[in-house]
Order: structure tokens, then C-alpha cells, then sequence
């Protein structure tokens, strides 16, 4: 399988072109098949569809580096949307038509001077790009060992971002692609708000309808960014269905598209969903990676050893990652939820206890019960439960090029205080889960190593939780 | 011993209208062990012949000789309970239904509308899980002289396995299938194991879906092309898309296979309509779903059901 880099048919089953599937269609390419193993009864005969892509991308991990030790060049994705065999296209037949011409549109853009230009002006003006990469002095400090000796660690200020996230990257320009494509009315999904109101704000500031679907149990634990998004002009409708969370917010959002799908934009908050989303979403962020290496260049004439990010959905840490995920001497950190612990039943820790299926258009890593039910996921954060997570994260953990891991309920509170001791940033609960990472990361590092660790967003929206919880 | 009853077509009319005590209702509400007990009362009015079911495409062929259009009843599996179900799908038999749709409630069905929505939370709120209802249908199924059409989201099904999966509906004597979040482009995989276990597996077709596309759709699907009438998830609407006989007259450029149009159809005039337009079956979820989840108690909702069922079953004679 050295042909690895060859096209998009080497991501998908080996067998499968053995079969030779004859479908010279525009709309459909290499993955015809689902790229799921199965064992059969029988012995699989050579043409059988025992197409099994974990034995395909470990025999990529351990025959098919090249001479320099880089993984080969696989498409991210590939025209099916597949990351490996995670991605893809799981929806209804009605939203077919409409997800080729959103892919179609902004491979178009993507290529369009006016666009990117417009586009960067108002991440410059209105957004407040580029961000600031910060040296975290106490933190750093914090961490050195008796000898002197320990990592340096920076902060990349997506919390600097207008709206106090960096979920508005990618609203603004989904926005705006939305007006190119003649749409007037925009829907959203919203866990804690954060992408609601960065959505919310990007209508106000181009004039477009904007509904916006929050779980009601959510509504009520984020009062502050309801209230936010009905001031800037957002009608905010609860999901009652299923557990009354982000995920039902989602399906939601998703039913409300395959209905209005003709005069409708659906602004994905996460790289999560069907392609193109994860593919657009992240690409809509990767200048969070982009400054980086910029910033790491100017400030220390080299590369970060070490990249950290929170995971929910993915976009903080895709957006981070995807500008070094080819320099593999860049190490890929993603942190997700533990909530009450990983053997509670009560987290959302997807890629450590998670399984692969089928959600919200995407196939990834879920948190599902033995009947494929996906369950209900637990954090104190609001934009990490989530019980899927990105197909690309899910690919990145099977390839090993990024490292997954997780952090507690109570560990994330406890970074919380400690950057708003030692900083004076008080960071989002989300971003405290990575931030409580390094209390475990920094220890094992080698002295000057440079981590990067991206501060998603700022805790003022989570004073009322941190109220609950924290006794100062 | 599976045993099936058929009705012969003149008989049924006949019978259906005249008669408002079915006499082939197998069993009471009040039994609770409905599975294994059977009441029957044969009359000398009816000329009965018992035959195995037969599959989808077989069925709709019969239909079709007979100048017939299908109905096609969906409901939800567990909701109110899957001993209700069973019932219902008996009913439904009894009653006239040629196909009947038989929903695997999912945690999170993006297709479905607030009725199968609700209903789906419902069922799983009671425990339903797939081998249940998998036990459930080995005890049903052979009791009906119609054919079943399961209705699963993707998941489940990859979580089981998909050739697990197959083999086990087959077992139990389902025919068909629906997979609703499946994209045309992923079913070939599916199809491989579903034509091993002789389950024929139908696919969706759409208002936005462009003419190519659709002809490789009616081409690889089974069974029957699923007409979806509008842009939209499942639920109850005032009135049909004037676009269907459009829709229906470019598919049967395409394809001679049957097409049974869905989503929406609530009222006999739906029905009428779709069936004039030359659709060879309807198919109605919602409106069922809601009679039969809504009620009171399940004792009601399958009276009202009954109800329901001649009323619209009617509107297709």
C-alpha cells in the first residue's frame, strides 16, 4: 500500500478495487462502500467487503513513512469526506444535493481573491486578528523543576477574539459564504452559546435571519448567552427531544436544514457533521495554526514542540493543529472531558471511551450503549459534551499522530483558578481542561521545550458555574 | 408453526365493510400473554388460502396485477410498548395494510419530525432495544400475511454488526429494509449483506435530488423506490406537494421497479390523490404513530387505530 498518496481510493478498502465498482459519476467517487470492518462467516473471498481500515492505516504507520520519517501525504479529506474511513456523508437523501453545492461554493471561494480579502479585513477589524501569542511567564515558572529546568509555555489568545472565543472565525466566514450563496436565513446548534452568539453576532453584522437551537437544559445553565443572543437580534428556540442538550440541539438544527434547506444556510459550530463541514470548519480556523508558526518564528526562530487543545466537538484544536499536522516533529495534544471520571459513566471523554459510528452526518468516534443508542455525554463545560467528536480527530488518533487524553471535572477547575492566579486570564471552563493537561505534560518535558497551548476562550460566560463549585 | 392467513381480494372487501367485528382478530386486549395465544373464528363467508408471505417486490407485483395501490402503515416498534406493537401490527394486517413499516426507535433520528421524534423517545424510555424487538417479531411475523419493512438508522445497525445485523432480521422473517441517513453512495456494502439474507433493501428518493443521481437511486434500490413527497423530515402536512406526479413521472422514465411515496400523507384525500397521480403505494407514519402513541391507553389507541386505519385504507378502494 506504498501507493498510499496515490489518490483517494487508497484511503478507502483495499478489496474495493478489486471490485472495480463502476460509478463514473460526478457526485459519487472512490468511497462507495461503507469503510467499516465486518468479519463474515465464511472465510472473506478475496472480492468479499471485509474492508477493514485499521489494518489499512497500520500497515500506513509502520511500512509507509518515507525516507524522512513524515507520514505520507493522505488527502484531508478525501472528495467523499473521509479522513480514513472516518467522515463521509450520513444524512438524509434531502440534504445530498445541497451539502455538493456548499462543498462546491467554497472550493470556488476558497480560490477567489475578493473573498479572502474581504474575509481577512474583517478578521483584522472586526474580530480583532491576528492574536496574540503570549508567553506565559508565571506559568512557566510555575512548572520548573527544583533544578531550574522545565518547558516554556505560551498562550495563543483566541480568547482576544471578539465575542471572547474563537468559535467566531469560523461564523464569520460561514456568513459570508452564506450571503454569496443567496441565503437569508442562518441556523445554528449552540451548546454553551459560545458558537450561538458568535453566530448570532455575525447576522447582526450582515443582516441575515438567524435562529439558533440550544438543548433547554443548556438554556438554563448558560442564562447569560441566551440573553446575549436575543439582544443581538437571534431567536433562540429550546430543544426539548431526546436529552435536551447539545446533541438534540444538533439533530434539531439538522432536521430544521433538511426542511429549509433552499433558503437556508446551517452554520456548524464544530468539524464535526457532514462533509464538507469538517473540511470547512477547520479551514475556517487554521489561521489560528497559521499565526502560530509566524508568531514562534518571530519570537524564537523556531517551531512549538508541543501543541494543547481542548476537544468538544474540534475546532480549537484542529484549527491549531492542521498548519503542523505534516511536521512530525510538532507533537499533537487534544484534551477532552472526563466529567466525574472515566469509569462514572458520567463524561464525555469520545475518543478514549468512545466507539466508532454513525452521528450527525459523520462517521467517528461516539459515545454509544451496546443497541448503538448514542448516550448522553457529562462535563462541568458546556462546549465540551459532546458525545462524538471531528472524524479528523478520530483519524489523527488511529494514524497516532496526535495524542488524546482527559481531564476531570474537578482538575478543569482547578486550572481555572490557577491561570487567573498566575495569569490574570481567567480562561473558559473548555480551555481549563487543557490547561489542566500540563499539571501532567510539563513534568515530562525536556528543559526549553516550547508548548503552545491554545486558550479557546474566556471564562466570564462560566462565573455562575465556577460560583457553584469554587469556594474563594 | 407458522401459520398465515391471506385473504383472497374479493373476500376482503367484502368482508372489511360489512363486518365490523373482525373475525380474524387474533386475539383480545386483555390477554397480556398475546404472543402465544390465538382466538380464531373461522366463518364459511370468507374463501381463505394460507400462504407464506411473500417478499416486497413480489408483493407489489400481485398489487399491481390487481390493479391495486399498496398501503403502507408505519409505526414505531415499543411505542407505547412492544406488546402494543404486536397488537398493532396485527391489526394492521388484518386491516388491509400490503406493507407495513416497522420503526427501530434511534436516540437521535435526524429524518424524523416531533410525532416519530416523541414517539422514539418513548419507546426508549421503556427499554426497547433491538433484541427485543427482534423476539417479539420471531412470535409476530408468522402471524401475518403481509410483509415487513424494518426502518433502522445507520448506527445501530453498524453496531450490531451489518452482516449480524441482516442475518438477524431475516431470522425473524422481516423482507425489507430502510435506512434512512445511508447516502446512496454507502449502501452498496449494505446491499451485499442484504441480498445474502434476502432482505431487500429500498432506497429514498427525493424533491432536491437531481435526475442522474436519482436514476442511479431507483436503479440499486429494492423492493420498491421510497418516494419522500417533500422537502422535509417526517410529520403530518395540510396537503401533498403538487411536485409529486412530476417526481413520480420521471422515476418511471427511469425505473419500472414500484414506487411508494411517503412523508406527510395523513388523510383518506391524501391518499386518493397520490394514488391517482399512479403511485403504486402510500405510505403513512405520523398520523399513525400519533393516534396510536397519543391515546390515553393503549386499549384506546388501538381502537382508535382501527378507526383510523379503514378510514384511510378506504380512501385506496
Amino acid at each position: 500500500m506504498a501507493a498510499a498518496a496515490s489518490g483517494s481510493a487508497s484511503t478507502t478498502c483495499k478489496t474495493h478495487r478489486l471490485i472495480a465498482s463502476p460509478l463514473p459519476k460526478p457526485y459519487s467517487t472512490s468511497s462507495t462502500q461503507l469503510p467499516f470492518k465486518f468479519t463474515s462467516r465464511a472465510t472473506a473471498a478475496p472480492t468479499s467487503i471485509s474492508c477493514s481500515l485499521t489494518r489499512d492505516s497500520a500497515a500506513l504507520q509502520m511500512d509507509d513513512k518515507n525516507d524522512n520519517g513524515a507520514f505520507p501525504v493522505l488527502p484531508r479529506p478525501d472528495s467523499f469526506g473521509r479522513f480514513g474511513k472516518y467522515g463521509g456523508k450520513y444524512v438524509p437523501e434531502t440534504l445530498m444535493h445541497a451539502l455538493a453545492e456548499l462543498e462546491a461554493a467554497f472550493h470556488a471561494l476558497a480560490n477567489d481573491e475578493e473573498f479572502q480579502k474581504e474575509l481577512n479585513g474583517i478578521l483584522k477589524d472586526y474580530v480583532g486578528r491576528e492574536t496574540p501569542l503570549y508567553f506565559a511567564e508565571r506559568l512557566t515558572e510555575h512548572y520548573k523543576r527544583p533544578n531550574g529546568e522545565g518547558p516554556h509555555v505560551y498562550l495563543k489568545r483566541e480568547d482576544l477574539n471578539h465575542t471572547g472565543a474563537h468559535k467566531i472565525n469560523n461564523a464569520v466566514a460561514q456568513a459570508l459564504l452564506a450571503k454569496k450563496l443567496g441565503k437569508k436565513r442562518i441556523i445554528a446548534e449552540t451548546g454553551a452559546g459560545q458558537h450561538g452568539v458568535a453566530t448570532a453576532t455575525v447576522c447582526a453584522r450582515f443582516g441575515l435571519q438567524c435562529i439558533i437551537y440550544m438543548g433547554a437544559q443548556d438554556m438554563e445553565r448558560q442564562a447569560l448567552n441566551v440573553f446575549r443572543m436575543r439582544l443581538l437580534g437571534a431567536e433562540v428556540r429550546p430543544v426539548h427531544s431526546g436529552t435536551a442538550t447539545l446533541k438534540d440541539a444538533t439533530s434539531e438544527a439538522i432536521r430544521d436544514w433538511v426542511t429549509n434547506v433552499e433558503t437556508t444556510h446551517y452554520i456548524l459550530g464544530s468539524v464535526a457533521g457532514p462533509h464538507p463541514y469538517p473540511m470547512m470548519v477547520r479551514d475556517f480556523h487554521k489561521v489560528i495554526g497559521r499565526e502560530t508558526r509566524k508568531q514562534a518564528l518571530e519570537k524564537w526562530g523556531g517551531k512549538p514542540d508541543v501543541l494543547v487543545a481542548c476537544v468538544g466537538g474540534g475546532s480549537n484544536a484542529m484549527g491549531l493543529f492542521h498548519e503542523f499536522v505534516d511536521d512530525k516533529d510538532v507533537r499533537l495534544i487534544g484534551v477532552e472531558a472526563a466529567g466525574f471520571g472515566l469509569d462514572s459513566g458520567k463524561h464525555a471523554a469520545t475518543l478514549t471511551k468512545g466507539e466508532v459510528g454513525v452521528l450527525h452526518g459523520a462517521m467517528s468516534y461516539l459515545l454509544q450503549d451496546d443497541d448503538g443508542q448514542i448516550i448522553e455525554p457529562h462535563s462541568i463545560s458546556a462546549g465540551l459534551d459532546y458525545p462524538g467528536v471531528g472524524p479528523e480527530h478520530s483519524f489523527l488518533k488511529d494514524m497516532g499522530r496526535a495524542e488524546y487524553y482527559s481531564i476531570t471535572d474537578e482538575e478543569a477547575l482547578e486550572a481555572f483558578k490557577r491561570l487567573s492566579r498566575l495569569e490574570g486570564i481567567i480562561p473558559a471552563l473548555e480551555t481549563s481542561h487543557a490547561l489542566a493537561y500540563l499539571e501532567k505534560l510539563c513534568p515530562t518535558l525536556p528543559d526549553g521545550a516550547k508548548v503552545v497551548l491554545n486558550c479557546s476562550g474566556r471564562g466570564d460566560k462560566d462565573v455562575q458555574t465556577a460560583i457553584k463549585h469554587l469556594k474563594l | 408453526m407458522a401459520t398465515f392467513l391471506r385473504y383472497t381480494n374479493t373476500s376482503v372487501t367484502g368482508f372489511q365493510l360489512k363486518n365490523p367485528q373482525n373475525p380474524f382478530y387474533l386475539h383480545s386486549h386483555s390477554q397480556t400473554r398475546t404472543l402465544s395465544t390465538q382466538k380464531r373464528l373461522v366463518t364459511p363467508m370468507a374463501a381463505l388460502s394460507i400462504t407464506p408471505t411473500t417478499n416486497i417486490s413480489h408483493t407489489f407485483r400481485k398489487l399491481k396485477d390487481q390493479g391495486k395501490v399498496a398501503f403502507i402503515p408505519y409505526i414505531t416498534a415499543g411505542d407505547p410498548d412492544l406488546s402494543t406493537t404486536a397488537q398493532a401490527l396485527k391489526m394492521l394486517d388484518s386491516y388491509g395494510s400490503d406493507v407495513i413499516e416497522l420503526g427501530v426507535p434511534f436516540s437521535d433520528p435526524i429524518q424524523d419530525g416531533p410525532v416519530i421524534q416523541a414517539s422514539a423517545t418513548r419507546s426508549l424510555a421503556r427499554g426497547t432495544n433491538f433484541n427485543a424487538i427482534m423476539s417479539m417479531l420471531k412470535e409476530v411475523v408468522p402471524q401475518l400475511s403481509c410483509p415487513i419493512v424494518l426502518f433502522s438508522y445507520l448506527n445501530p445497525i453498524l453496531k450490531h454488526g451489518v452482516e449480524k445485523f441482516m442475518h438477524n432480521i431475516m431470522d425473524v422473517g422481516v423482507h425489507g429494509l430502510v435506512v434512512p441517513d445511508a447516502p446512496f453512495e454507502v449502501t452498496e456494502s449494505l446491499r451485499q449483506e442484504a441480498v445474502k439474507n434476502k432482505i431487500e433493501l429500498a432506497l429514498l428518493t427525493t424533491p432536491t435530488t437531481p435526475t442522474d443521481r436519482m436514476k442511479d437511486i431507483v436503479e440499486a434500490s429494492e423492493g420498491f423506490v421510497y418516494l419522500v413527497s417533500s422537502v422535509g423530515v417526517t410529520g403530518v402536512r395540510e396537503s401533498v406537494n403538487e411536485q409529486v406526479p412530476t417526481l413520480l413521472r420521471e422515476i418511471r422514465e427511469a425505473t419500472s421497479k414500484p414506487v411508494a411515496v411517503g412523508f406527510g400523507l395523513s388523510k383518506p384525500e391524501h391518499l386518493k390523490k397520490v394514488a391517482e397521480w399512479g403511485a403504486d403505494g402510500v405510505i403513512v407514519g405520523s398520523a399513525i404513530v400519533k393516534v396510536l402513541g397519543e391515546a390515553k391507553c393503549p386499549k384506546e389507541g388501538l381502537r382508535e387505530l382501527e378507526t383510523f386505519i379503514k378510514s384511510l385504507k378506504s380512501a385506496l378502494l
